[in-house]
C-alpha cells in the first residue's frame, strides 16, 4: 500500500514535471499569429517539401521541378545559420487522390514551413485544402488551372485557398494566346477541343473557348477522353464528323499519344492542324513521329538572359549547371518556375524569421503575408510580382511549331508567336 | 421457374401485378424507345449530311469489330474456367497482359537489331509466339499455385483469391518492367496500307485482327470438338465428379483448360500490339473487366456465346455512343463509350438473361 502511494507521488511529480519543460519558456518575445509558428532549433534544418509527379508516365513534367528545387535549395545557402531541407521529394501522382495523401504525409510533419508544388492542377485541388487548413503555403510551379487562383477580373476561383501561390501562368493567359495565333495567324475558324476532365486540361479548353469565340470563330465540338483511355477511335470519328480544321487537345502524354497515333485510320482528318499545349511538349511525346509540325502553347522559356536576384545565377547558367549534375537537359519547361518559386518562398522565410539567439522563429500567417506582398521580384521567369489570389507569374505564352524530332530545344526555339504581343 | 399447372387451374388464374416485373417491362419499354429514337435521329442527321460521314460510319464499324474479336479471345478463356471451375477468374486479364508485355520485351529488341524492319511478318510471328507462351505459363503457374488448393472451396473464395492475384501480378510486372507507358514499335508498311476484302477497303492490321481471331475460334472448335483432350475439357465441365470417374485425369485436364485460355489471352496480347501499341502494368484491367463481360453477354460458359459477346461488346461501345447518344442531340458523348458498354450488358440481361446463346453451366450450377 505505501508503495503504491509513493509510486503514484512520482508519477504525478514526472507529469508536472513534463508540463512545466513542455511550457517552459526560454524568455523570448515571440508571440505567434492565428496560425501558429514553427520553431527552428539551434542546429536543425528548416523543413520545406517538393511536391511534384515524379513517377509514371508524367514523371518528365515533375522531376526537373524537383531538381529544380535541390538545386535552387544549394545555390540560396543558409538562412539565420539554420540550413535548409527539403526532405524527400514527394509525389503527387497527377492526381486529386495522390495530392491529397502527399498532403496528408506533409501536414502531419509540424516543422514543415512551405511547400514548392504540385505539378498537375488536379493534385493541387486534392492537396490545398489539408494544407490551407494547417497553415502551410505552398508555390506551384506549374498549376496553372484558372480555379486554382481566380479569373483574373476579382473573383476567386472555385478551388482557391488562402496560402496557395504559384510561379506558372493562369491557364486563362493560355486560352487566350492559343485562340489569338489560331484566328489571327493561322486563320482558322473551326476547332474542336479535347480535354480529360482534368481541371487543367478543361480549364485551358475552357478559356481557348471562350477567347475564341469573343474572336468570332467557331467551336464545332467541346468533348473529353478518359484518363487511360486506349481506343480512340471513337472520338476521333465523332470530331471528324464536325469538320474541324484544326484540333486543339492540351491534354497530357499517354492519351495524345494514342491519339495521333489512332488519328491516321479516322477518315475526315487527314488535313486537319493539331495543337497540344505544355503538359505534352515533353521528350516522350515530341520523339513520336506523328506529332512533328504541330503547334504546342505553352510558358515562354528564353530565359537565357534573365537573372535570379537571389542567387545571382542566369538561365543560361542554370541549364548549364542542370546539364552537369543529371547528364540531360530538363525534360519539361518548368524548371525556370520552380527554381523562382522556391527562391521566392527562402526569401519570404528569411524575411519573416524572427531570430531569438539560436532558435528561429518563422511565423506562418506572416510567411503568407510576406508571399502576397512580393513586388517586382527578378527571377529566371522574368519579373514576378503576386496579386491576392496567389498569381505571381509573368503571363508570357509562347506558341512553337515542332519542326525538329531530333533536336527539341531547336523546335522550342521556332516560336510563331507570344503573347502578350508587344 | 417452370411449375405445372393443371389446365383448369390455369384458366381462372388472374393476372396479379408485381412492381418489380412492372418496372422491368418500364425500363424494357424505355430502353427500346430510347433506343429507337436514337438510331432513327442517327439516320436522319446522316441524311441531312451531318455528323460522321459513310466512310467514318464503316472505319468505325470495322474497328469496333476488330477490338471487339479481341474481347472475345479474352472472353474466351472466362468462358472456359467459368464452364470448368464455376468461378470467374478475374486474374485473366492480368493473364493477357502478361502476354502483351513481354511481347513488348521481344518486339524492342527485334526492333533495335533492324530485324523488325526487314521481316515485319515474321517478327509479328515471333512476338505472337512469345505472348502466347508468356501467357500460356503464367496462367498455368496462377492455376496451380492459387486455384489448385482451393479446389474444394466454396466458390466465393477463389473468386477473391483471382482478385488478390491480378493485383499481385499487376504489381509485380509493375516493378519488374516499370511503371511508364511503353509503345510498341509502329507497325511494318506493308500492314499499315489499307487492303480489299469483298470490295470493302479495311486497314491491314484491322484486318490481320480479324483473320487472325476467326483462325484462332477455328482452332479451338476444332479443339474442343474434336480431340480427345477436347472432349475432356467438356466432360469434365459438364460434371467433374462423373468424368473423373470415367478415367479423365481432371487435375490434368483443368490445367489444359487454364493453358489454353493462356494462349487465347497471348493472341490477344498480339492484337493489341497492332491495336493500340502503347503497354503498362495496367493494362490488363479494363479489357479484362470489359471480357469478363462479353462472357456473360454471350452466355457464360459457352465458348461460340464468348467471340459474339466480344464482337456485340465491341460494337456497342464504339458505335453504341454515336449512334443512339449522338442521334438523341447529345453531344461529346465518346467519353461515355465504358458507361454505355456496361449499360448494355444490364440491358442485354433484363431482356435475356442467360445470355445472348444461353449459359453453358455446369452439374452444381445447373437448376
Amino acid at each position: 500500500m505505501k508503495n503504491k502511494r509513493s509510486l503514484r507521488f512520482l508519477a504525478v511529480l514526472g507529469v508536472f514535471s513534463l508540463i512545466v519543460a513542455a511550457c517552459g519558456d526560454g524568455g523570448v518575445e515571440f508571440e505567434a499569429g492565428e496560425l501558429g509558428a514553427v520553431t527552428v532549433e539551434a542546429g536543425e534544418a528548416i523543413q520545406i517539401r517538393s511536391l511534384n509527379a515524379i513517377s509514371g508516365e508524367v514523371a518528365f513534367l515533375g522531376i526537373p521541378n524537383q531538381r529544380a528545387v535541390e538545386m535552387a535549395i544549394a545555390d540560396y545557402g543558409q538562412i539565420q545559420g539554420h540550413d535548409v531541407s527539403m526532405g524527400t521529394g514527394l509525389d503527387d501522382l497527377c492526381s486529386p487522390e495522390g495530392g491529397q495523401q502527399a498532403a496528408q504525409t506533409i501536414v502531419s510533419d509540424e516543422q514543415v514551413v512551405g511547400v514548392i508544388g504540385t505539378s498537375c492542377s488536379g493534385a493541387a485541388e486534392g492537396a490545398m485544402p489539408l494544407i490551407a487548413d494547417a497553415g502551410l503555403v505552398m508555390i506551384s510551379a506549374s498549376n496553372t488551372s484558372p480555379s486554382l487562383t481566380s479569373d483574373l477580373e476579382g473573383t476567386a476561383g472555385t478551388s482557391y485557398f488562402e496560402g496557395y501561390y504559384r510561379t506558372a501562368h493562369n491557364d486563362l493567359f493560355q486560352g487566350q494566346a492559343a485562340a489569338n495565333f489560331v484566328y489571327n495567324n493561322l486563320n482558322l475558324t473551326k476547332v474542336a477541343l479535347i480535354h480529360d476532365g482534368d481541371p487543367y486540361t478543361n480549364g485551358l479548353t475552357t478559356a481557348f473557348e471562350n477567347a475564341f469565340v469573343e474572336l468570332g470563330g467557331e467551336i464545332v465540338i467541346h468533348t473529353a477522353v478518359a484518363r487511360e483511355q486506349t481506343d480512340m477511335v471513337p472520338v476521333l470519328t465523332e470530331v471528324a464528323g464536325f469538320g474541324p480544321e484544326l484540333i486543339f487537345m492540351p491534354i497530357f502524354p499517354a492519351e495524345a499519344t494514342f491519339i495521333v497515333q489512332q488519328a491516321g485510320g479516322v477518315s475526315g482528318l487527314e488535313d486537319v492542324e493539331w495543337m497540344g499545349a505544355d503538359g505534352i511538349s515533353v521528350e516522350n511525346f515530341m520523339n513520336l513521329p506523328e506529332s512533328e509540325n504541330m503547334y504546342f502553347s505553352g510558358p515562354d522559356t528564353q530565359f537565357a538572359s534573365n537573372t535570379n536576384e537571389s542567387t545571382d545565377l542566369s538561365g543560361e547558367q542554370f541549364l548549364a549547371d542542370y546539364e552537369s549534375e543529371f547528364a540531360e537537359a530538363p525534360s519539361a519547361d518548368f524548371w525556370g518556375h520552380a527554381y523562382d518559386a522556391t527562391t521566392m518562398l527562402l526569401e519570404a522565410i528569411e524575411e519573416v524569421g524572427v531570430v531569438d539567439g539560436d532558435v528561429l522563429h518563422i511565423d506562418r500567417l506572416a510567411l503568407r503575408e510576406a508571399l502576397t506582398a512580393v513586388t517586382g521580384y527578378s527571377g529566371l521567369i522574368g519579373e514576378i510580382s503576386c496579386d491576392e489570389f496567389g498569381d505571381c507569374g509573368s503571363s508570357v505564352i509562347s506558341i512553337f511549331q515542332h519542326n525538329n524530332l531530333a533536336d527539341h530545344q531547336a523546335s522550342k526555339a521556332n516560336i510563331l508567336y507570344t503573347y502578350p504581343e508587344s | 421457374m417452370s411449375t405445372e399447372v393443371a389446365p383448369e387451374v390455369a384458366k381462372t388464374r388472374r393476372f396479379k401485378f408485381n412492381w418489380v416485373d412492372s418496372f422491368l417491362w418500364f425500363v424494357r419499354v424505355a430502353a427500346i424507345i430510347a433506343i429507337t429514337i436514337g438510331v432513327v435521329g442517327s439516320f436522319q442527321n446522316f441524311a441531312a449530311g451531318e455528323g460522321p460521314s459513310a466512310v467514318a460510319w464503316r472505319d468505325l464499324i470495322i474497328s469496333s469489330i476488330s477490338t471487339g474479336s479481341m474481347y472475345g479471345l479474352i472472353a474466351l478463356g472466362y468462358s472456359m474456367v467459368y464452364g470448368v471451375l464455376g468461378f470467374i477468374n478475374f486474374a485473366h486479364g492480368e493473364v493477357f497482359m502478361s502476354g502483351t508485355m513481354v511481347g513488348l520485351i521481344s518486339a524492342t529488341i527485334l526492333f533495335r537489331s533492324g530485324f523488325w524492319d526487314s521481316n515485319p511478318f515474321i517478327s509479328i510471328f515471333v512476338v505472337l509466339i512469345v505472348a502466347m507462351i508468356t501467357s500460356t505459363l503464367v496462367a498455368i503457374v496462377i492455376e496451380r499455385v492459387a486455384y489448385r488448393p482451393l479446389r474444394g472451396a466454396p466458390r466465393l473464395i477463389p473468386l477473391i483469391t483471382s482478385i488478390g492475384v491480378s493485383f499481385f501480378v499487376q504489381y509485380t510486372f509493375a516493378g519488374l518492367f516499370g511503371v511508364a507507358l511503353r509503345n510498341y514499335p509502329p507497325a511494318p508498311p506493308q500492314l499499315a496500307q489499307t487492303i480489299s476484302i469483298f470490295g470493302l477497303p479495311i486497314s491491314g492490321t484491322r484486318a490481320l485482327v480479324i483473320a487472325v481471331a476467326i483462325i484462332s475460334m477455328i482452332g479451338l472448335w476444332y479443339f474442343v470438338t474434336k480431340t480427345k483432350t477436347g472432349s475432356a475439357m467438356r466432360a469434365v465441365a459438364e460434371d467433374k465428379e462423373i468424368a473423373g470417374l470415367m478415367g479423365i485425369d481432371v487435375d490434368k485436364t483443368i490445367v489444359t483448360t487454364f493453358a489454353v485460355g493462356g494462349a487465347m489471352a497471348g493472341v490477344a496480347g498480339l492484337m493489341w500490339a497492332l491495336l493500340f501499341r502503347g503497354v503498362d502494368f495496367l493494362t490488363g484491367f479494363l479489357p479484362g473487366i470489359k471480357a469478363f463481360t462479353a462472357a456473360v453477354l454471350g452466355g457464360i460458359g459457352n465458348l461460340p456465346g464468348a467471340m459474339l459477346g466480344g464482337v456485340i461488346l465491341g460494337l456497342f461501345e464504339g458505335v453504341g455512343p454515336l449512334l443512339v447518344l449522338g442521334g438523341l442531340g447529345i453531344p461529346g458523348v465518346s467519353q461515355l463509350k465504358d458507361a454505355v458498354a456496361f449499360a448494355a450488358l444490364v440491358l442485354v440481361l433484363i431482356f435475356r438473361p442467360t445470355g445472348l446463346l444461353g449459359e453453358r453451366l455446369g452439374s452444381e450450377d445447373r437448376v
